[in-house]
């Protein structure tokens, strides 16, 4: 139909009308939009712009390689080795059955392991690597390069793992690492985000554990695009870390392995020290552990094994373990006599063979009694009714006071796990600890290195350089950190009557080389090389009188667990000191038969600085010795002194 | 109803028609088109496969229709008005039957050569079927509750089959498209108020559905508007989309991050970068400068269309103008509300920009219409 003008006029009128307010609803929305896209890409930008870079952007850590640890002659002790592990990139591989099949057949993969992998290749996204298998010879690694082109989306990757070469030998210094777990996180209060890295590995116990800041490093990062899906686009920078330190311990690997070897087959420790700068040449503690089961992953057979055996393979036993001294403790007790002037030298204490203390009889090891003792005889014939008699005289303190001053009874500062105290008794300590009053029972037992008096075998090889050389020697593991020389052990004068150490020496030479002397049978013949010392045999057991009565039981008769521990303490060349020895033999029965003879063949060991001729040896113990370094040899890791400096 | 009514001799015939085209808006549709190809190309990482070669194909093919449109008088367009809707909504019924089902919704009919959206059809038909309505109504019958429920059917007929394939987006289109052009025929001011009071008390009621037996909207629908009240309530899940699309706007910046540096897009931070989210894209790599441009260059058409339409005495070509200037209007706004974190996600294309034909043919054949209203104006 036909619209008459007016109308049409008045319809167009409406429309525009309303087309305005159309206009205007439109940029007010308009204006609505403009004003967010302003605040949101000028006001906030800043805001919007970190979010986006937080999207894209990982960082990721770089290890740092583990700082290495040699021995004094630069011979590596804990290295790192290089470690081929192949890995598979899912969706490079195409049909993953296919090519694991054929991977099966270049290399030997355990069942276990590759049913692990893929089952977390299903897991993962597909580009992520997947170690399928780990630790792979360089062979089997060459044969998977060699394969490639029928291996899609499988490479063999390096990568660093802790090696220690000794094994067992070093065990016990140096530790070992293992994959950082919850429970170090949650000991250790330490924000380094290394240990964020799932399975870093870090020093779980002795030197590796104490000395983990050094060898550790410190982590450089890699900033890396990745995509929605977590894909890594490209690396946009990369830090490096630094390394972490080398160190070099003052032992010598030589030694340590043949000082292992000689305690093989016993439970028992023995240092060694350098008295020059009281570097420790040797700290061994027997039976051993292999460390490179546990960078491994030890499988629990071998962790039961390890921790139900009765000679304790993880303990340290030559810082760690703490025994009564036995008569290597008289040099204290008569040290500190002659020092308080209670005592003089040529002074004689008759023997019968025991000591009534008011009601209590404190019998001699020998039965019959030594007869009239002076300090020299004493000493060398080990007569305990001597020691009864001046410790009544000193008193307990001042026996602690020189216990301490010769390393006896105080921790000595060393990068190793669990060094002992060990315990030198007095007044005040038991009134502490125990609740009650010292009791002059306990000095005369204390007077022998029995009842509460407790040292390692490191604290008696510093008791015995002290007294060797009259100075504070401290014991000093670390050579090197990084190159800088640690400070010397060798201290000051340890402030004793240079004629009481004169005395005691020459006894402790005569304990060796008299032949009444207790360790006569572990002498020196080589006059440039010969040893002081002083054996030592502890109880660990009452002896009631009725079984005295009977006779003492004899230590081969009673179980292992029962029997004497084993002591002997000495010195070498006795008259210019150069290295000091301990060796405890746990059960081992007497000083004299099972401690002197292991230290006077590691203290030979030490001052030719490897096998003796057999010259040092007396005539009729030579043939019985050659048989013995024969076998010692035999057990020494193959290439110990060949090994060539890394 | 015939071309008598127009004054055609004064209505440029033939070739001459070109120099009449409205070419303002061509240029701008160009402009507009030509900056999607170029963020296509970016999203594709540089690339013209897959998307901007489709895209510049169907895009020369839709100015073609346009300019076939366009030439067509417009008085022909009046008279196929009740064909086109009922055409489209015979369609619809087709896609409610025998449609495709694609992620979740019902929403293409295969038709051999492509894969035709009928939603998108009915946008354009329904704004035109009731411009030619109010053509043919008298003035004074216009408030008329009678002759106003008519064209509310007309309006509600097609939304209801749209809302029910589901798409939100495109049925609040044909609501508020379909409205507006009874608006601007002069329907009573009361009506508007009444149907805003309504529609208030259906949001009301929307919501209060939640969780009960007659609940009105699909559970993924009350998520996308859960996401959109607070986004960071699940970063991961729902709200991830938006959230990334924020974040890439957002780090847009004054100037943007440079063509083809967007790292939200590039590295696949973004959801439907090609699509719906096309324009975090443009945001984030040329800035608010790029961004604000683009709006520039929309609400310039709109603004010639208006002019279009104010300028032209005819009933029936001015209502259509301004039906589809507003329904282009609302694609662009809902789309940049959506991806700005002011609307709901509910799934409304950039126009021109985002990668998709049934959308962008239906848009230049609808621009074709305002350019034959244009050209055929009375003089």
């Amino acid at each position: 139909m036909k619209r008459p003008p007016k109308d049409m006029i008045a319809s167009a009128r409406t429309i525009s009308r309303r087309a305005l307010v159309m206009g205007g609803v439109q940029l007010g929305v308009i204006g609505a939009l403009g004003w967010r896209l302003q605040s949101m890409q000028v006001e906030q930008a800043d805001q919007f712009r970190l979010l986006a870079e937080e999207n894209r952007i990982n960082i990721r850590l770089l290890p740092p390689s583990r700082g290495l640890i040699f021995d004094r002659n630069g011979i590596a002790i804990a290295a790192n080795e290089q470690n081929y592990r192949v890995v598979m990139v899912r969706e490079d591989a195409g049909d993953v059955g296919e090519v694991l099949a054929k991977l099966t057949e270049i290399v030997d993969i355990d069942p276990n392991d590759l049913s692990r992998a893929m089952e977390e290749m299903q897991r993962r996204s597909p580009f992520v690597p997947v170690t399928i298998a780990d630790r792979l010879s360089w062979e089997d690694v060459a044969q998977i390069n060699l394969n490639t082109p029928a291996l899609p989306g499988i490479q063999a990757e390096v990568g660093l793992s802790r090696v220690y070469p000794w094994g067992a030998d070093l065990a016990h210094v140096v530790g070992y690492v293992g994959p950082v777990s919850d429970y170090d996180l949650s000991r250790i209060d330490d924000p380094d985000p290394l240990l964020q890295i799932p399975k870093f590995q870090i020093g779980k116990t002795g030197a590796e554990n104490k000395l983990e800041r050094t060898l550790r490093g410190s982590a450089g990062t890699r900033r890396i695009e990745v995509n929605a899906a977590g894909r890594i686009m490209r690396e946009l920078d990369r830090q490096e870390g630094d390394p972490g330190k080398d160190i070099q311990l003052t032992l010598d690997s030589r030694l340590q392995s043949y000082v292992q070897a000689r305690l093989d087959n016993e439970s028992a420790g023995a240092v060694v020290i350098d008295l020059e700068n009281g570097d420790l040449r040797a700290i061994a503690s027997a039976p051993a552990f292999d460390p490179n089961l546990f960078v491994r992953g030890i499988s629990v057979p071998d962790w039961t094994a390890l921790n139900e055996d009765k000679y304790r393979p993880l303990a340290a036993k030559a810082v760690q373990g703490t025994y009564p001294p036995g008569s290597t403790f008289k040099m204290v007790t008569v040290m500190a006599a002659m020092e308080a002037g209670l005592v003089a030298a040529d002074e004689t204490v008759y023997c019968p063979g025991y000591t009534d203390v008011f009601n209590i009889r404190f019998h001699c090891w020998k039965r019959g009694g030594h007869g009239n003792m002076n300090l020299h005889e004493s000493l060398k014939q080990s007569c305990d009714c001597y020691y009864y008699e001046i410790a009544q005289r000193v008193g307990i303190d001042k026996m602690a006071e020189m216990a301490r001053k010769l390393g006896l009874g105080v921790r000595h500062d060393l990068p190793l796990s669990a060094v002992a105290e060990g315990l030198a008794p007095d007044k005040e300590w038991k009134a502490r600890v125990r609740g009650e009053d010292w009791r002059i029972g306990d000095t005369v037992n204390a007077s022998i290195g029995q009842g509460y008096v407790l040292a390692s075998p490191l604290q008696l090889a510093v008791m015995t350089a002290r007294i060797a050389t009259g100075r504070t020697i401290t014991p000093r593991l670390i050579r090197l950190i990084d190159g800088v020389e640690q400070p010397s052990g060798l201290g000051e004068s340890l402030g004793i009557n240079e004629n009481t150490l004169r005395r005691i020496r020459a006894s402790m030479v005569d304990v060796c080389n008299h032949r009444r002397g207790t360790a006569y049978g572990s002498r020196i013949t080589d006059d440039a090389h010969k040893m002081a010392g002083k054996t030592g045999t502890s109880q660990v057991r009452r002896i009631t009188p009725e079984e005295r009565a009977a006779g003492v039981t004899r230590n081969e008769d009673l179980p292992w667990e029962r029997r004497d521990h084993a002591l002997f303490v000495g010195y070498a060349p006795y008259d210019n000191p150069r290295y000091a020895v301990s060796v405890v033999v746990e059960h081992g029965g007497g000083g004299s038969s099972a401690a002197a003879p292991i230290a006077r063949d590691i203290i030979l060991q030490a001052q030719y600085g490897g096998p003796p001729p057999l010259e040092a040896y007396p005539a009729n113990m030579r043939d019985r010795i050659a048989e013995q370094q024969r076998r010692i040899e035999a057990r020494i890791p193959p290439g110990a002194t060949g090994r060539s400096r890394v | 109803m015939s071309y008598l009514e127009y004054n055609t001799k004064y209505v440029p015939s033939g070739l001459r028609k070109v120099l009449h085209l409205n070419w303002p808006i061509i240029l701008l549709l160009v402009a507009v088109a030509s900056a999607g190809f170029l963020m296509l190309y970016s999203v594709a990482g540089g690339s013209m496969t897959p998307w901007v070669e489709p895209q510049m194909e169907r895009f020369a093919l839709g100015m073609v229709l346009m300019i076939i449109v366009a030439m067509v008088p417009i008085w022909f367009w009046r008279n196929m008005a009740f064909v086109a809707y009922g055409g489209s909504l015979l369609l619809l019924l087709g896609v409610e039957f025998f449609g495709e089902v694609r992620m979740g919704a019902q929403r293409w009919i295969d038709i051999g050569f492509m894969r035709l959206q009928p939603s998108e059809l009915t946008k354009i038909t329904v704004v035109m079927f009731l411009a030619a309505y109010y053509d043919w109504l008298p003035n004074k019958k216009t408030s008329h509750p009678l002759w106003v429920a008519l064209p509310v059917l007309f309006i509600l007929a097609p939304t209801m089959l749209v809302l029910n394939q589901p798409d939100l987006g495109t049925a609040l289109l044909l609501l508020i498209g379909g409205a507006t052009v009874m608006f601007l025929a002069g329907v009573h001011w009361a009506y508007f108020a009444t149907v805003v009071g309504a529609g208030v008390g259906a949001v009301v009621a929307v919501f209060q559905s939640r969780g009960t037996p007659w609940q009105l909207l699909k559970d993924y629908q009350y998520r996308r508007i859960d996401t959109f009240l607070d986004p960071a309530n699940d970063p991961l899940g729902a709200g991830y989309h938006i959230t990334q699309a924020k974040i890439a706007l957002g780090s847009g910046g004054w100037t943007g991050r440079g063509f083809m540096q967007g790292t939200q897009s590039r590295l696949n931070f973004l959801p439907e970068k090609h699509t719906d989210f096309i324009f975090t894209t443009l945001a984030e790599e040329f800035g608010f400068v790029g961004a604000f441009t683009l709006l520039s260059l929309y609400l310039l058409i709109v603004f010639f269309c208006i002019v279009s339409a104010m300028g032209n005495r005819d009933r029936f070509a001015s209502l259509l103008t301004l039906g589809i200037a507003m329904t282009f209007f609302l694609f662009f706004a809902v789309n940049m509300a959506m991806v700005t974190g002011l609307a709901p996600v509910v799934g409304v294309p950039l126009p021109l920009v985002s990668y998709g034909g049934s959308a962008m043919l239906v848009l230049l054949v609808a621009f074709g219409l305002v350019q034959s209203a244009h050209v055929h104006r009375p003089r």
